[in-house]
């Protein structure tokens, strides 16, 4: 039951993940990309994390995925307000 | 169980290898790092999977991944102010940068 | 399907360096080389070296990342941000392929190390500690660690050497500024609670599992720095008392424990079975102080007027 669950979840979770990827590739300009990346990543993050979750042996282990999903979103939230407030300024098409 | 996980695990390098294609063109330097970006949170998520695989240590390391995967936008961020030291938010937007962008659609993304 | 994911790693672990070197464009070989970084973490982790997969995920993926950015915007400043002359290229080309070449040869004309595995395992009962890394480390070959520590020091005392004379007396680095309640001040106050957990906590696992002062000393140099990028706390003056006091104590404990081991066991740096474990974890502790204030001044650079923004 629990297997089947993580494979469900982690199915959903590289599913977002490839979804990210082609975003990051096919969508027309650099604010756009943006959505790609922040949103179907850390989706996708947090579908393959719950289910590794449940093949976990220890809750300490448990915690550690919330932990390093939670500094997932974190990082991404602030990182793409930041990237896109710089790129908004500065026009440094090479 | 482990062959579905390897899979999955060669399927987020596989989604990694496709952001490097951004990261190699471009074109802004925006673009560049935020493909980056990507391929952290991927990075991360292919420890994740490798986990129960491997080895539940290699959690500690998507945590260290995970805790630094904005190091990197912050010291561009920094890097790309007037002065080095600078915060992209410190100035109020203008009107320019508030005006909508016009871009064609091209499912190719070849202009930025 | 398990040799099919580590063939695929290697692929793009040296599809990425060849980006990195290949291309043109200063950026995009800085970016492709913390993506470098990234992969090669995830390289020891297949390898089943978690504590080098920690150090590499802590340095190559963070620290090294903001350092050549933080170069890179320098050189726009200064107007010189671009690609080196072919000959330039060239040589380094050159130079890089002769040492390549160089390991090579050495790798094959040497003989193989002899796992130190049956020694190793016989020798742990008297290292104090769980983890043969850290017993390696810190005990059986503690003089590499001592040395290498005291090279850290000398790197950031010749950085020091090249501040200014005007700009002796300042703050370590530019003058660091961003908005009030913003998104990178925010970001800069999130962080470094968790980091500072995360790094602590790396240092005192290292003794039975995977971890260490050099782990966790680059995470806690890594979040030190967020929140000086974010403005919240202004680095020091290379005078400031105190943080000399930080840069010395992992080597002056080091010695000083050597010290102790020449006493009691009759060598320099032999730390006695009835010593080691405390030894151990109080230089791990005094090392940790000191690479992560180390690091942490090696990013930030010496003291540097910036314009007011």
């Amino acid at each position: 039951m629990a297997d089947l669950a993580t494979i469900a979840l982690t199915a959903a979770g590289l599913f977002f993940f490839v979804a990210g990827t082609v975003g990051l590739i096919r969508f027309p300009d650099t604010f756009t990309r943006l959505h790609a990346l922040t949103k179907a990543d850390n989706l996708g993050l947090g579908f393959i994390a719950l289910g590794i979750a449940l093949q976990a042996e220890t809750w300490a282990q448990v915690a550690r995925l919330g932990l390093i999903w939670a500094l997932a979103l974190l990082a991404a939230g602030a990182m793409a307000q930041l990237v896109a407030r710089t790129a908004l300024e500065r026009e440094d098409a090479e | 169980m482990t062959l579905w996980l390897t899979f999955v695990a060669l399927g987020v390098l596989a989604s990694l290898a496709g952001a490097l294609w951004r990261v190699w063109r471009g074109p802004r330097e925006a673009d560049r790092m935020m493909a980056a970006q990507l391929v952290g949170t991927g990075g991360v998520g292919l420890l994740v999977v490798l986990a129960p695989l491997q080895d539940w240590a290699a959690l500690d390391v998507a945590l260290v991944l995970a805790l630094l995967a904005a190091l990197a936008a912050v010291g561009f961020v920094k890097a790309r102010s007037d002065d080095g030291a600078g915060d992209p938010e410190e100035a109020p937007p203008t009107p320019e940068m508030m005006r909508p962008r016009q871009t064609r659609h091209d499912p190719r993304g070849r202009h930025g | 399907m398990s040799l099919a994911l580590d063939l695929a790693l290697c692929a793009l672990i040296l599809g990425v360096a060849l980006a990195t070197v290949a291309g043109s464009g200063l950026f995009r070989a800085i970016v492709f080389f913390i993506v470098y970084g990234l992969l090669v973490a995830v390289g020891w982790v297949r390898l089943g070296a978690i504590d080098v997969a920690l150090a590499e995920a802590a340095i190559g993926a963070g620290l090294t990342g903001v350092l050549l950015l933080a170069a890179h915007g320098r050189l726009r400043r200064l107007g010189t941000a671009r690609d080196a002359s072919h000959g330039a290229h060239l040589l380094s080309a050159l130079a890089g392929a002769a040492l390549a070449a160089a390991l090579a040869w050495a790798w094959f004309v040497l003989p193989l190390p002899e796992r130190p595995g049956p020694e190793l395992a016989a020798a742990m009962p008297r290292a104090g500690v769980e983890n043969p890394v850290t017993a390696v480390l810190l005990n059986f070959r503690a003089w590499d660690t001592l040395l290498e520590s005291i090279v850290l020091l000398a790197a950031l005392i010749g950085l020091w050497m090249l501040t200014r004379e005007r700009d002796w007396s300042g703050r370590l680095g530019l003058p660091q500024h961003s908005r009030a309640g913003g998104v990178l001040a925010s970001f800069g106050r999130v962080l470094p609670p968790v980091g500072l957990l995360i790094g602590v906590w790396l240092v005192w696992a290292g003794a039975d599992r995977h971890g260490g002062a050099f782990q966790g000393g680059t995470v806690l140099a890594a979040v030190g720095l967020v929140a000086a990028m974010a403005g919240l706390v202004r680095p020091p003056r290379i005078g400031a008392r105190l943080w000399h006091v930080a840069l010395m104590i992992g080597p002056a404990v080091f010695v000083l424990a050597g010290l102790a081991g020449a006493i009691l066991a009759g060598e320099f740096l032999t730390l006695p079975p009835p010593i080691a474990k405390p030894a151990i974890l109080t230089i791990e502790i005094a090392l940790t102080a000191s690479i992560a204030a180390t690091l942490a001044f090696l990013v930030l650079g010496p003291p540097e007027e910036g314009r007011a923004p």
